[in-house]
């Protein structure tokens, strides 16, 4: 077998990427579990905002990787799709890890978690979840079947974000709820649709590193 | 896109062993086709079949057609000479003539029997502007040319090669006796070249083929596992021997 170490770096690249998916999943979760919580975890924020700066180094660290075996080994075919892709996806799971800490930051503003019970944003949140796991899996199983699924989940997931957009919108005339706060759950499902649409742009990259 | 060659059904044996398997392939005019390839799969072999080169090698047997301009060059009626002047060639290691710049490009044409001096000034000149030597040994045209650098000494060649008026030119890896500046200038000067001639070019250099081609050709074992656009074969190839060798888990 030849280009040993070049083969070597580019599990390392794998591993790395693997690495980071697991970071944004950890980002995600955590930010959906301090709003499940009856009062705001200062805890799971902090940990959120550390999973969110690590990304960035993370991203850093493997766009470095990249550029370094783009120039030393001018890798073609499958190699050059493989890391292409990885260089777009690294920039969706960086801005994923954004996205769940613009969630843990809107958590600080709002008072009282039950508000939300009443919302499909923890079902929207169930989904997006899985498709954030679901795409980089897909990656790492080099399964386009699996990527298909995750792109085909994010109708769902619009459908829910409108569904979540009517719920917040009959809020509004209750007058006991405060209007901010409404807004700020919006902003949520928002910021969900969004991981959902990196999830999905995840998942085709996937389809374009291994069929092209 | 006009077809320069077409090729068809070609066989060719080196007394038993057969190096070429059932060749069909259409080369595009001004165009410039790469093969590619492990060392003894058959590109330069191939590469000589375009200008009968092989006819020079005792053994060397070629069965099928190789049409140019509605004529199979192979029939009995073709004028080897005449071919040889339409299809020009340049070689892996520079060969000057031991004589002048000046005399390595007017060979050609003298022995076409061109004897105006005014004729072969211009020609020696516009060769050597055509290859961007020129500025390079203008004031230097009489001396010889084995003074010259590797790098200079291939242009010097393709410009012995372009004073004959040729349709194509074929290169068998020009470039691997020079160095990363010498080979970059004849790189770009095969994207010049490519506007006025067809150029088909053998190269061990991945790269180069990525960079210059048009059209790619794989060959292994003295077959063509694959052709097609040089983008796509170095995108997303269609035989997984390709992507095998290309990718460097091979060869």
């Amino acid at each position: 077998m030849m280009r040993e170490k070049f083969i070597e770096e580019l599990n390392k690249l794998n591993n790395e990427l693997i690495t980071m998916g697991s970071m944004c999943e950890d980002a995600i979760n955590s930010a959906i579990m301090i709003i499940k919580e009856d009062e705001f975890s200062k805890e799971l924020y902090d940990k959120v905002d550390a999973l969110e700066d690590a990304t960035d180094k993370k991203e850093k660290e493997i766009e470095s990787l990249c550029l370094k075996l783009i120039f030393s080994q001018q890798p073609v075919a499958s190699d050059l799709r493989f890391i292409s892709a990885i260089l777009k996806m690294i920039s969706d799971l960086e801005r994923i890890a954004d996205q769940a800490l613009d969630i843990a930051d809107l958590s600080k503003e709002i008072d009282d978690f039950k508000l939300l019970r009443n919302t499909a944003i923890f079902e929207m949140a169930k989904l997006v979840t899985s498709m954030v796991k679901n795409s980089v899996d897909s990656f790492v199983r080099k399964d386009t079947q699996m990527a298909a699924e995750v792109s085909k989940m994010d109708n769902e997931v619009d459908k829910m974000f409108l569904k979540v957009k009517k719920e917040t919108i009959s809020m509004i005339s209750d007058e006991d709820k405060e209007g901010e706060v409404i807004v700020d759950v919006l902003m949520m499902a928002k910021y969900l649709e969004r991981i959902a649409d990196h999830s999905t742009n995840i998942a085709e990259w996937v389809e374009f590193a291994i069929r092209g | 896109m006009k077809t320069c060659f077409s090729i068809k059904n070609l066989n060719l044996y080196y007394g038993e062993k057969q190096a070429l398997k059932n060749i069909n392939m259409e080369i595009l005019e001004n165009n410039v086709t790469a093969f590619i390839g492990p060392s003894g799969c058959g590109k330069s072999t191939f590469i000589r079949c375009l200008n009968r080169m092989n006819d020079l090698i005792e053994d060397c047997k070629v069965e099928g057609e190789v049409i140019k301009d509605g004529q199979n060059i192979y029939s009995s009626k073709q004028d080897i000479v005449d071919l040889r002047t339409r299809v020009g060639m340049v070689f892996q290691k520079p060969n000057p003539f031991p004589m002048s710049i000046y005399d390595n490009i007017a060979y050609g044409p003298r022995c076409q029997g061109l004897k105006d001096r005014k004729k072969l000034d211009e020609i020696v000149i516009t060769s050597l502007k055509q290859v961007a030597l020129y500025d390079e040994v203008a004031d230097r045209l009489h001396e010889s040319a084995m003074g010259l650098s590797g790098g200079q000494q291939q242009r010097l060649c393709i410009a012995r090669c372009i004073a004959m008026s040729p349709e194509v030119i074929l290169m068998d890896e020009p470039t691997s006796a020079l160095d990363p500046i010498s080979t970059s200038k004849i790189e770009d000067l095969v994207l010049e070249l490519k506007k006025d001639y067809t150029i088909v070019i053998v190269t061990h250099n991945m790269q180069q083929a990525a960079r210059i081609s048009d059209y790619t050709a794989f060959f292994l074992l003295g077959e063509v596992i694959e052709m097609d656009k040089t983008d796509k074969i170095f995108s997303t190839p269609s035989d997984k021997r390709t992507e095998n060798y290309i990718t460097g888990r091979f060869g």
